[in-house]
């Protein structure tokens, strides 16, 4: 893995964390939501950090980060894209906009462009079914999105870069 | 004196298509119009009508309008509000009779629902408990804490006959008389809103609705079995029903709902959230509990079972949402009240996420024994387009997609099972000719794919292999060597995993062909899907006779691979075509086939 140096506001994030949590292993869940939702992503310094003030190991940290789908160890795309694949958006479609979003992006699913403008990824239900096929940018939601419109929307922010 | 009242949804659904900034302007046209004195905005859950969203609801003439946009609060305004016209376009048309109706009391879809754990979703506004208390919230805590023992709660729940709504349908009573016998000093109430089903939405619209049923009836649970702590465990990524329980949670414990002394009694209770990070094994109670310990959240073997040994090795009881959402009534209706509702081993409703083909996707709450029949065609509206029912799934990744022959059975746990399917948290998908069976079973095992913990190999590895055979038969590489091991395999699956994901995680595949064998057959035979998805097995093309020319393919196709002239036959170049199908979808003419 590639060490990159953590900012010191980063550090102190964690820090901060583990201590609002009393330095609980049971609270591990908890400080790794804090620590994602500030920093974007949960780099293996962080989880290093962690493992060392709660006196586990670096390996039962990851275990837990690896676990849950939530929490990512890759940086996400300024504009991050999700697109709902829960039953009811599969039946209306949604594969084809994995699709059409994947070739206009020219990346896989869990992968972010090289300019780092966009990242691909899935999620399961947003709640939003009756909208369904529905897709995510940041907290923004689409409902009702045909492959027709995936260009729109991407270039929606793409235009909002200059 | 307020009068009127404009409820607007503030559910999830809703909120995703501009509902906030329908309500923003509501309330500044009435600060505009001087009516503050009058009439009243009050932001609500979930009415269930998610398809037709954003709702807005006028009371007291129970006007009932769908998808209303910021630009249309002005008429809503000076014509209704005003006036005393209402919007017409702004009325619900019955897809059937194109008639616009005038109110929500004659809406088909709500005739046949009976609200009991959704009683308050689209009526109170969540973020205000005086709302909840002015519809009898908190009464029933009020008389089980100063009138009965709690015994005689259970007593009362047993009774009633409700069963777990979280998928197993073990009995409420029963599973709070266990806990309440074992003897500990510390105990705990857990509030299961892990939700995993993808597709599925109840618990979240409960929570986000109608946050105070749920924290209620914990507490009653709580007084019941001797426990003063209870936790919610609720997924990170359901930010607004986490917001609307932590402000009601803050009101709950300043007005001594919550905390030391409730209601003047000696009885203290009160409610932590505990986050999960998006994992479908959670849901698993054992899992949960390891979950909430700040651990992967695997599975461990049952017995013991959480009533005895569960959270930090503390005797936990663990309800689903909706199972809590029912406490309440029953209390103060009475056992006899809800066990005259259902059939004779399923008693009382259960809320359906109706999603899918159907014209009506939202949410429901039907009495059990209503028929799948009743709940697609008469509330859901019937299918989407015109097109030819197929299948129905409920019971999500562990359950099973019913037939034509299913529809005229009563919906209650036993009958689901017979019929090869499960109740489950709620999930229905209703899919139309469309749908290729093959393929919806490659995509559940996809989801269990992903969401297996790796703990035991069956799971782990052999759905591993049965996505393979299925993916082979999408591409039409699979032979019918492969389709006997598929279904051998899946046997052996169910009958060797250590928790009920994997247990059941076969079941798609198992229910599809048994009702859809030709399917399989066709795929693995033939190399051919009759319901045309597959991509690998298929080809577009239109055909000349019956093309008008309307361009409407042409301009539609993202990539260039539809030639022709306005007016003439249209061209679909092979080459070229990516196989989308937004061209099949778009032609009005029937104009376009897609063949194996
Ligand atoms: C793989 C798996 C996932 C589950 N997911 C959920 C869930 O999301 N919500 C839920 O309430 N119960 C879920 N359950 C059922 C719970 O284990 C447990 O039976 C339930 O929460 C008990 O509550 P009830 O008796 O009120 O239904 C799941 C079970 C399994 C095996
Ligand atoms: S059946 Fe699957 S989810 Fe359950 S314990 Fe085994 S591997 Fe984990
Ligand atoms: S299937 Fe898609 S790519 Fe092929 S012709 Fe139709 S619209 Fe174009
Ligand atoms: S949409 Fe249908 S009718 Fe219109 S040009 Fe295309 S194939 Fe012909
Ligand atoms: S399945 Fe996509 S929003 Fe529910
Ligand atoms: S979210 Fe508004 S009706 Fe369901």
């Amino acid at each position: 893995m590639k060490t990159i140096k953590l900012s010191s506001f980063a550090i102190e994030t964690v820090e901060e964390a583990c201590s609002d949590f009393q330095y609980r292993e049971d609270e591990l869940i908890n400080i790794l939501h804090r620590c994602q939702h500030k920093l974007g992503y949960l780099p293996a310094e962080v989880q290093e950090i962690i493992a060392q003030k709660l006196q586990m190991s670096v390996a039962k940290v990851y275990g837990v980060v690896s676990f849950y789908s939530f929490f990512s160890m890759i940086p996400q795309g300024k504009h991050p894209i999700s697109i709902c694949m829960g039953t009811a958006c599969y039946v209306r479609g949604a594969e084809k906009l994995v699709d059409e979003f994947k070739r206009q992006l020219r990346i896989d699913v869990g992968e972010t462009t090289q300019d780092g403008n966009f990242s691909l990824s899935c999620l399961r239900c947003v709640g939003a079914c009756g909208l369904a096929p529905i897709v995510m940018v940041g907290d923004k939601v689409y409902g009702r999105v045909s492959a027709k419109q995936v260009k729109d929307i991407i270039s929606e922010y793409q235009k909002s870069m200059v | 004196m307020i009068h009127t009242h404009i409820l607007v949804c503030g559910g999830t659904g809703c909120r995703a298509s501009q509902a906030k900034e329908v309500q923003e302007e509501l309330v500044s046209l009435i600060r505009d119009k001087h009516l503050s004195q009058t009439v009243q905005v009050t932001t609500t859950g979930c009415f269930g009508f998610c398809e037709k969203g954003p709702i807005v609801k006028i009371i007291p003439d129970q006007t009932f309008y769908t998808q209303v946009t910021p630009e249309d609060a002005r008429d809503i305004i000076e014509e209704h509000i005003i006036k005393g016209r209402k919007v017409e376009r702004l009325l619900y048309e019955d897809p059937k009779t194109k008639k616009r109706i005038s109110d929500s009391v004659h809406m088909n879809f709500y005739k046949k629902q009976l609200r009991i754990a959704l009683r308050n979703c689209g009526i109170v506004d969540p973020e205000n408990i005086d709302e909840y208390i002015a519809r009898d919230g908190y009464q029933a805590l009020g008389r089980v804490l100063s009138i009965y023992s709690p015994d005689e709660v259970i007593d009362i729940i047993k009774k009633s006959g409700l069963r777990g709504r979280g998928g197993a349908g073990f009995p409420t009573g029963k599973k709070w008389e266990i806990t309440s016998q074992v003897e500990a000093t510390q105990k705990y109430v857990v509030c299961n809103a892990d939700e995993g089903d993808p597709g599925a939405f109840m618990d979240r619209s409960i929570l986000e609705g109608d946050p105070h049923a749920v924290i209620e009836a914990m507490a009653i649970c709580g007084y019941c079995i001797g426990a003063n702590k209870g936790l919610i465990y609720i997924r990170a990524e359901y930010p607004l029903a986490i917001g609307r329980l932590l402000v009601a949670i803050e009101q709950a414990r300043k007005y001594g709902l919550l905390g030391r002394g409730i209601l003047g009694n000696d009885f203290e209770f009160d409610i932590e959230l505990k986050y999960g990070a998006g994992a479908f094994v959670c849901g698993e109670e054992t899992a949960l509990i390891n979950s909430m310990e700040g651990r992967r959240g695997e599975p461990v073997i049952k017995p013991p079972f959480p009533a005895e040994k569960g959270y930090f090795d503390c005797p936990t009881n663990v309800n689903n949402v909706e199972t809590f959402a029912n406490i309440c009534p029953i209390v103060l209706k009475g056992a006899e009240w809800f066990s005259s509702i259902g059939t004779e081993k399923s008693k009382g409703t259960k809320v359906f996420a109706l999603a899918g083909k159907i014209n009506n996707v939202g949410l429901i709450e039907v009495p059990m024994g209503t028929t799948l029949r009743e709940v697609i065609f008469d509330i859901g509206g019937g299918i989407k387009g015109g097109k030819k029912f197929k299948s129905v799934q409920t019971g999500g990744p562990s359950g099973g997609c019913l037939t034509e022959s299913s529809l005229d059975m009563p919906i209650d746990y036993e009958t689901l099972l017979e019929e090869g399917s499960m109740m489950g948290s709620g999930g229905m998908i209703v899919m139309d000719e469309d749908d290729c069976m093959v393929a919806i079973s490659k995509f559940y095992l996809e989801f269990t794919l992903d969401e297996s913990c790796g703990k035991c190999a069956p799971c782990r590895i052999g759905n591993k292999r049965l996505w393979e055979i299925l993916n082979k038969m999408t591409k039409g590489e699979a032979t019918e060597k492969d389709l006997e091991k598929l279904i051998d395999l899946s046997h052996t699956i169910k009958d060797t995993s250590l928790c009920g994901l994997g247990q059941t995680s076969p079941n798609p595949i198992l229910s599809t062909f048994k009702n859809f064998k030709h399917e399989y057959l066709g795929h693995v035979r033939d190399k051919q899907c009759e319901a045309g998805q597959c991509k690998d097995l298929l080809h577009y093309t239109i055909d000349a006779k019956m093309c008008v020319g309307c361009t409407a393919c042409l301009r539609n196709c993202p990539v260039g691979a539809i030639s022709g002239e306005k007016k003439k036959p249209h061209l679909i170049h092979q080459d070229i075509c990516i196989k989308c199908g937004i061209c099949y979808e778009k032609c009005k003419f029937n104009a376009i086939l897609h063949q194996s």
